[in-house]
């Protein structure tokens, strides 16, 4: 952690209370269970041991949205599923986030048609996309390290 | 096809006026739509068809009459016989009696029916759209349904389209 060298002998580190919060924000993200699709496999394979997402702390999916902060939708969102979906994410307490997992998710993919949502961003603001069809479970922890950096430039008056 | 497919297939003709369509091997019979409760009927209580394996509808716009086929498969167990059976249908707010009362899973495929091609199933109990909202509006297995197409989006017209998308607020 490099913590060593700031500590020295005095026994204390100093920082902002921003960056602290931020820090500990990162450090216990709990996705919320939303598999909508093929992704949610690949989704499932990252949390699992030889991916291991609780390696970025990430270790409880919830399957309930008042007890998740990181909303990882995975698969295509249906016209049918939407308010659904929008009920989930106004469920979730501040502070909250969105990854847009696959193609379908964040453009429609391949089902360019009357029944298929062209972007999950219609429904819900979303944080980061990830590309892919599926996108690999690589992919998706690379998202999800990249939604932290974000996280880590937040101030604490954005979700104020 | 098998000897006993061909006498049910024959004794069918016969009473109600039916024509066969055979197509490799299998066998379907153009009915009538007032006729459709009777055949159903006759199918399953003289030659054992207990099982209603599909009920469904093919448009054929932009042709008129007919528009649509309904389309009824059953088999028989007894028998390990399949048969169909195919409705053709007038005009572009068709009709056709229901089968609710033959077979009960038919309650569902009219449904279907109703929802995505808008054949109106006279004598259902409860019908309500089953795969779509309710609030859906058309019905998107007619031909004539627009497919919603959207353009895609490069770096050449990426801003352009962009305006026109509709993001969602917080």
């Amino acid at each position: 952690m490099g913590v060593e060298q700031k500590l020295g002998n005095m026994g204390f580190v100093t920082t902002t209370l921003e960056q602290a919060v931020n820090w500990s924000r990162t450090r216990a993200m709990w996705p919320m269970l939303f598999g909508l699709a093929c992704c949610a496999i690949e989704m499932m394979a990252a949390q699992a041991s030889h991916y291991d997402m609780s390696r970025f702390g990430m270790e409880l999916m919830r399957a309930s949205p008042r007890q998740s902060d990181l909303m990882i939708v995975a698969g295509r969102v249906s016209r049918k599923m939407a308010p659904v979906l929008r009920r989930l994410y106004d469920q979730m307490p501040d502070p909250k986030w969105v990854i847009s997992m696959g193609d379908c998710a964040s453009c429609g993919g391949v089902f360019n048609n009357y029944a298929i949502f062209q972007g999950v961003d219609e429904v819900v603001p979303v944080d980061v996309y990830v590309a892919g069809c599926p996108p690999r479970p690589e992919a998706l922890i690379h998202g999800v390290v990249t939604l932290y950096e974000k996280v880590q430039g937040e101030k604490l008056t954005d979700w104020a | 096809m098998s000897e006993n497919l061909s006498v049910i297939s024959e004794a069918i003709r016969e009473r109600f006026a039916a024509q066969e369509y055979a197509f490799l091997g299998e066998v379907s019979l153009i009915v009538k739509p007032e006729q459709i409760v009777e055949v159903c009927k006759a199918l399953r209580d003289e030659f054992n068809f207990e099982v209603l394996t599909e009920e469904t509808a093919v448009d054929y716009w932009p042709e008129q009459s007919p528009r649509f086929h309904v389309v009824y498969r059953m088999r028989s167990l007894q028998h390990n016989l399949i048969l169909g059976l195919r409705v053709p249908l007038e005009g572009n707010a068709p009709s056709i009696p229901t089968i609710e009362g033959i077979y009960k899973n038919a309650n569902w495929f009219e449904r279907e029916l109703w929802d995505m091609f808008g054949i109106h199933v006279e004598g259902h109990s409860d019908l309500r759209r089953i795969v779509l909202p309710y609030d859906w509006e058309g019905h998107p297995l007619r031909k004539d349904y627009p497919l919603g197409y959207e353009e895609v989006q490069f770096s050449f017209n990426f801003d352009e389209i962009d305006i026109r998308k509709p993001y969602a607020k917080e």
